[in-house]
């Protein structure tokens, strides 16, 4: 059961990264990766929300395992790092690590507090 | 000779890439389906690994570290082959964008480090945040160019007749399913 809730969230979250990362580069021409940060930050303060929330291990696994799972990711955020600081924007490469784990830390810490607040 | 291709950013997709634009609109049930197929099987195996060694809440994460830094040495060797062109057109979408995308997380990485600073294990919380960092960083590095010395010792041997077309990022096989 378990299993079948993660494989559903991912199957939301994976193409929803895709249609998100596209829809965002399509109003920002610009080799930032917004695309990246806005799911990776949005991902963040779901999952932020979620840890805090009482919550069965059905719904984490639904809706933390895998939708906040695959709607982030590392690999694709690693790669335009590299990528950034090997086609010499060394400093927009820093930009983009220092902000996606600050924004991120932000998101997740906003999302949990949240929470907290309506529980109590 | 063709325009030059910008070169990628976004391993994902990226608009300046002539072929990644129209891929959703050439195919979008298929393109959909091979991400979302993908994304689960990447999200069961770190599903799996993460189960496989669990975590005290002011502990390293070691599953969630191995996931992404394993994720991104893989990324890197995927996009050097993918960028050859030389491969088939759904693979960036179902290899990258669905299963290394689906097994990599972002967010449990600042949740478990926001816990752990939580819990009191400020250390503990930026040592997993900097390894992370820099190991995918470097990770994705190592990838690219193992797959970039393989890549050229096998087209070495295939010969002089090869036709090989190394650079073309998104001139054919990186573009939609045809």
């Amino acid at each position: 059961m378990t299993i079948l809730l993660i494989a559903l969230g991912a199957a939301v979250g994976a193409p929803l990264r895709y249609l998100t990362d596209r829809a965002v580069q399509s109003r920002h021409a610009s080799p930032f990766p917004w695309g990246t940060l806005t799911v990776n930050v949005v991902g963040s303060l779901v999952l932020g929300a979620l840890v805090a929330a009482p919550v069965g291990p059905a719904v984490s696994a639904l809706l933390g395992t895998g939708f906040c799972g695959a709607l982030t990711t590392y690999s694709t955020f690693g790669y335009e790092t590299l990528r950034l600081a090997r086609d010499g924007s060394r400093l927009l490469a820093l930009v983009n690590a220092l902000t996606s784990v600050a924004a991120g830390l932000g998101a997740a810490t906003l999302g949990y507090a949240a929470t907290r607040a309506l529980v109590g | 000779m063709t325009e030059p291709t910008p070169r990628r950013v976004d391993p994902d997709v990226d608009l300046r890439v002539p072929a990644d634009r129209g891929e959703l609109r050439a195919h979008p049930a298929v393109v959909l389906g091979v991400i979302a197929a993908g994304g689960v099987l990447g999200a069961l195996a770190r599903a799996g690994v993460q189960a496989a060694f669990p975590h005290p809440r002011t502990g390293f994460g070691w599953a969630t570290f191995g996931v992404n830094v394993s994720g991104c040495l893989l990324i890197g060797a995927l996009m050097a082959v993918v960028t050859t062109g030389r491969v088939p057109p759904l693979t960036r979408p179902f290899l990258g964008v669905g299963v290394l995308g689906g097994y990599t997380t972002f967010s449990t990485y600042v949740v478990d480090v926001r816990q752990a600073a939580a819990a009191g294990a400020a250390g503990t919380a930026l040592a997993y945040l900097a390894a992370t960092l820099l190991g995918a960083v470097a990770a994705v590095w190592v990838g690219d160019a193992a797959a970039r010395l393989l890549g050229r010792a096998t087209g070495a041997r295939e010969g002089e007749t090869a036709t090989g077309r190394p650079g073309a990022d998104g001139a054919r096989a990186d573009g939609g399913p045809s």
